[in-house]
């Protein structure tokens, strides 16, 4: 797989933006940082849960959400630093094959937040053998940004638990912050799932 | 493998009553033999996922993510592994998620393996650093009421509460067979 700088990629906002205008019912999380604000970018929602810290737990969250909500889809939006930092969760994710969950990294091989120093999967690894390894069957790349249509499909078919690794360009964009407050942010989604205050 | 099922220590059973009759739905842990028959048990159950994690901060995350889904989880793990969460706490606080964890202690209590004691002597501090509030189960026959305690406090007012289930009542670990 050629995944060097002068092979194509999508442009992430770009891509996320298209994503959920075809998941509009998702329940989202992010990871920290890009992830987040691209995410936001597209359209702030209810049902979008953006973290800020928690580095390396952005798809254990959505584990714990898809095993709660089976009926729902759940897409999980994060970047390789963030996904690489809680890894064993992929194998986690694995062994309970959740078929409402979706794991997309959007990779551009690099720490964005940080000065855009190179991280494991611009220097070696291979996000989708991994995936695969730990056991999730239905992982693979894009770099493509019709390539969010296939993930789309998957994310509302809810048939099987999917991880997609997209290339996205190496780029910084203007942040656009989500909201920081968690309590407001966690109250917000629980709300839209009909759940009440403890 | 011929090894007959000891018997379940009464304590142990009336542990995993409090969170089965707390309406616990999903139950992660890194296994520990003190956790072993919560962990049989929610295996079981048809009505409460069990989750083994590759490390314990895994299942920080996870309880937050099955509470933002409306159902209660609990995490079990080992003291060495409260040190493998720390970072992750973070998100406890930040959010104000409901926490609650059942972590057996080792490295305090006739312990065979000085490993254990640099984590295990830090486990209180570390949880309370990070502002989880720290009960503790040394007599068995407190088990349930000192359980039921945190676990009410977690999902009845919101805190973030771990039992310690101290090394004295897990009983000595066994190094050698005969």
């Amino acid at each position: 797989m050629d995944t060097t700088a002068s092979s194509p990629r999508a442009s992430r906002r770009a891509f996320v933006s298209r994503l959920l205008a075809a998941t509009p019912d998702a329940l989202v999380i992010t990871g920290l940082g890009s992830a987040a604000y691209d995410v936001f970018a597209a359209g702030d929602r209810d049902r979008n849960y953006y973290l800020w810290g928690a580095m390396g737990g952005a798809a254990s969250i959505g584990l714990g959400l898809a095993l709660a909500q089976p009926d729902q889809s759940v897409v999980v939006i994060t970047g390789d630093g963030e996904q690489l930092m809680g890894i064993g969760s992929l194998g986690t994710i694995a062994v309970k094959q959740p078929k409402n969950l979706t794991i997309v990294v959007l990779d551009n091989g690099h720490y964005g937040e940080t000065g855009m120093q190179r991280s494991h999967s611009s220097l070696g690894t291979d996000l989708v053998a991994v995936a695969k390894g730990f056991g999730i069957a239905d992982a693979f790349a894009t770099s493509t940004l019709e390539g969010s249509d296939d993930i789309a499909r998957r994310v509302m078919a809810r048939a099987g638990t999917v991880f997609a690794q997209v290339f996205v360009e190496v780029e910084e964009l203007p942040r656009a912050l989500p909201p920081r407050d968690g309590p407001y942010i966690k109250n917000r989604f629980r709300a839209a799932l009909g759940l009440k205050p403890f | 493998m011929n090894q007959t099922p000891a018997p379940v220590p009464a304590w142990q059973d009336a542990v995993f009553k409090v969170l089965k009759q707390g309406g616990v739905r999903q139950i992660a842990y890194v296994p520990d033999v003190g956790h072993s028959h919560a962990i049989r048990s929610a295996i079981a159950d048809p009505d409460i996922e069990d989750i083994v994690l590759t490390t314990e901060e895994e299942g920080v995350a996870l309880v937050s993510g099955a509470w933002l889904g409306g159902q209660r989880a609990v995490l079990l793990m080992q003291s060495s592994g409260v040190g493998n969460c720390v970072n992750m706490f973070s998100l406890l606080s930040s959010a104000d998620f409901p926490f609650f964890t059942l972590v057996t202690m080792r490295g305090e209590f006739a312990e065979f393996n000085p490993w254990q004691g640099p984590m295990g002597q830090a486990t209180q501090g570390a949880l309370e650093l990070m502002g989880i509030r720290v009960l503790r189960v040394d007599d068995p026959d407190e088990a349930e009421e000192i359980v039921s305690a945190g676990f009410d406090a977690a999902f009845q007012a919101g805190e973030r509460v771990a039992v310690l289930l101290g090394q004295r009542l897990i009983g000595r670990k066994k190094w050698e067979h005969n």
